[in-house]
């Protein structure tokens, strides 16, 4: 167990998250189970008002969610001093086998808070809550989820051990700590690229196809999901190295370091964005001919597509801007 | 979109207006906030800054130092290891080191004597840090009188004195010739204090280390990574004991910003009251109080930090020094560096804003969602 201002902190916020969570979820459930907007009773009333609170509630988890993700990356590079052979955070979170679970959950949460607000902001528009059953549900999935995060945070960081000096003698020969390794397995550079930049352009291609006719939105949520996939992988393979302009260090936290401009930030900001937008776009699809909705849905879906859309070319635009302009050259 | 922000810009107005009306209500909480930001922003701020004039020490530290064990203890090492560690590929040199602590009875300070490498200074000659000519009322070509472990004294003639500025290293510091070294302290023959061992390339290190205490199972090599490690680790331990002390004040803050956002004052209700029944939707309202706490917690955050900034850096940190840097009779006057980045307020803001926040969010909900008519009757 580390004690430094920043594990405390983070603790603290999924404590926080992981709290209101739950607290969310109670009501979630009761609203799930008592809901009935034909009747003006007091209950009914009461569950209304609570829906205001639940998503007061998801934004901000939303928000503390996004803001905690890069402050655990960052603090888990702060930390690679601490242990033997650790160069980055790539290095800190591989020293327990909670590190990863941890990061990639928060990921996963991130981006379904993401879409329960857009589910949420779908339904606040229509006045007869046509959503709330959808929206409560995936309240139910999220929870959990928030509590797991909690978990294996907690988990994560009660493991780590600094390896400090002790009064017997130097730690490194205390025990036998082989060093982490720092790389992450890699793909091959060349069908990343075909599969990356093929991906973007479905992506593209089926995005303005809905925008301009408003058909084939599940094609576009799916492939913007899948090309936020292979672009993840991507950093990974080849991006990353244009650079570093370095043909062997793959590291995906790096890019969110100093020497290299804070890109990383840009970079993931983006990717995060299209996709929390391309898959909200298709969890709207199912909705578009509810009464209420039939008008609003369609014209959300378009702004959320534009957004993927956006955020997707930014992305894409860098990524291509650097592979021409690095000094590096991949064979 | 150009309504979207002219509506929070009128919010914003509204809510401006409507916490000046109750002064004294919102400045009793925001000195509260205020001062545990400022709390827990110079102990950050401190931390960080100790944490990083001890790495800039230690980056001229040794690659590498080996020491002797005997019976666990740390024990002189024989000279004769060192010309054995040097054939060691990778190692660049090994310079045997002769330094101890010394205890002057007249002022009760220890200082750390070390023997010099420079042969070409006079034997009496010696170098001293700005504490010890501090505490013995000491100038360039005066003599100071130790006393050797056989009870006779050594006189050493002060050569220089080290600048101020190498405080932090150098204020307990007495540099000294060998020869002066072996009258005061009268080592046994072949024996140095530990080894300091150069080596060309850095990620060869854990392999010459391992290859010493191979030759000699009872040496102890340290690499200065470990030391930096270790140096962290107690800072990082420090601030966050410290921390978990001040978490108590945290925690009767949150729960008197919890009990501050629960008593809406009759007026307060009112307000609210007369505001939804003139049209405000309970988003608004909503909105309204978020924009309240943007105010207030931004406005605590601020200045908390920028007060934290002048305790820290301008005052030397009065309220945290005794708690963080330990004590010593000769303790070394430094002026912190200020290092101030975006990860420590964000640590910051973590620490404040968001807890705060949580707390606010139920009662807030619930002053948005009161009925008109049953607000404007109480």
């Amino acid at each position: 167990m580390i004690l430094q201002p920043a594990v405390l902190a983070l603790l603290l916020i999924a404590l926080l998250v992981a709290g209101m969570g739950i607290y969310a979820g109670y009501y979630g459930m009761r609203i799930l189970g008592q809901w009935d907007p034909a009747s003006g009773s007091e209950g009914q009333l009461e569950l209304e008002r609570r829906t205001y609170l639940v998503s007061t509630i998801m934004s901000y988890i939303l928000s503390f969610e996004l803001m905690s993700l890069f402050l655990f990356i960052y603090t888990a590079d702060e930390l690679h001093p601490l242990f033997t052979g650790a160069m980055c955070a790539a290095g800190t979170l591989a020293v327990n086998s909670f590190g990863y679970p941890a990061l990639i959950i928060k990921v996963v949460n991130f981006l379904l808070a993401g879409v329960w607000l857009i589910v949420n902001y779908a339904d606040n528009r229509g006045y007869d809550y046509p959503l709330i059953k959808v929206k409560y549900e995936l309240l139910n999935l999220l929870v959990p989820l928030l509590v797991l995060e909690g978990v294996l945070l907690f988990a994560y960081f009660a493991g780590v051990k600094p390896d400090i000096i002790t009064s017997c003698c130097g730690s490194l020969f205390s025990h036998e700590s082989s060093g982490f390794s720092g790389d992450l397995a890699m793909l091959p550079h060349l069908p990343m690229q075909i599969a990356f930049f093929s991906g973007m352009a479905v992506t593209g291609a089926s995005g303005l196809f809905f925008y301009i006719r408003g058909r084939a939105g599940y094609l576009f949520s799916i492939s913007s999901t899948v090309t936020f996939l292979v672009a993840v992988a991507s950093v990974l393979s080849f991006i990353c190295l244009y650079f570093y302009e370095l043909p062997t260090h793959h590291c995906p936290f790096c890019l969110l370091q100093k020497e290299y401009g804070y890109i990383g930030y840009f970079l993931y900001a983006t990717l995060f964005g299209g996709v929390v937008a391309g898959i909200g776009t298709g969890v709207l699809m199912p909705f578009r001919k509810v009464g209420s909705l039939i008008r609003i849905i369609p014209a959300i879906q378009r702004r959320l597509v534009l957004v993927t859309l956006c955020c997707y070319l930014l992305f894409t635009l860098i990524t291509g801007w650097k592979m021409v302009f690095s000094a590096l050259t991949l064979g | 979109m150009k309504r979207a922000i002219e509506r929070h810009l009128n919010i914003l107005e509204f809510t401006l207006a409507s916490l000046l009306r109750r002064k004294a209500k919102n400045f009793s909480l925001l000195a509260m906030y205020l001062m545990v930001v400022f709390m827990l922003a110079s102990l950050q701020f401190f931390v960080t800054a100790l944490k990083r004039e001890a790495a800039i020490i230690l980056d001229d530290a040794p690659d590498m130092v080996v020491q002797r064990l005997t019976a666990g203890r740390q024990d002189l090492v024989p000279t004769g290891h060192a010309a054995e560690i040097a054939r060691i590929r990778g190692v660049t040199a090994v310079r045997p080191r002769l330094w101890g602590y010394y205890y002057d009875a007249l002022n009760g300070a220890n200082y750390t004597v070390m023997a010099g490498d420079d042969t070409s200074a006079k034997t009496e000659s010696a170098s001293i840090g700005s504490g010890v000519a501090k505490a013995r009322n000491l100038a360039v070509g005066d003599l100071l009188p130790l006393i050797g472990y056989d009870k006779a004294p050594v006189m050493v003639e002060i050569g220089t004195i080290f600048p101020s500025g190498s405080d932090l290293i150098a204020a307990d510091l007495i540099i000294i010739s060998p020869a002066n070294f072996q009258r005061l302290f009268n080592l046994p023959g072949g024996q140095a204090t530990d080894l300091a061992v150069t080596v060309r390339n850095p990620k060869e290190l854990a392999t010459v280390a391992a290859k010493i205490a191979e030759l000699f199972p009872g040496s102890r090599p340290i690499l200065k990574s470990e030391i930096q490690r270790t140096y962290q680790s107690v800072f990082d331990w420090r601030g966050g004991m410290t921390l978990m002390i001040l978490a108590s004040a945290l925690l009767s803050f949150i729960i008197f910003a919890w009990d501050k956002a629960t008593g809406l004052s009759a007026e307060e209700r009112k307000e609210i009251g007369i505001l939804k029944s003139i049209g405000w939707e309970t988003s608004d309202v909503l909105l309204l109080k978020f924009w309240e706490g943007i105010v207030i917690s931004l406005t605590a955050f601020l200045l908390g930090t920028i007060l934290a900034y002048g305790h820290v850096f301008f005052l030397s940190a009065p309220l945290f020094v005794q708690a963080l840097k330990g004590w010593s009779v000769i303790y070394p006057r430094f002026q912190l560096v200020p290092v101030v980045d975006a990860y420590q307020l964000a640590v910051l803001f973590f620490l404040t804003v968001v807890p705060y926040t949580t707390a606010t969010i139920i009662p807030c909900w619930r002053a948005a969602t009161t009925d008109p008519d049953a607000a404007m009757r109480y």
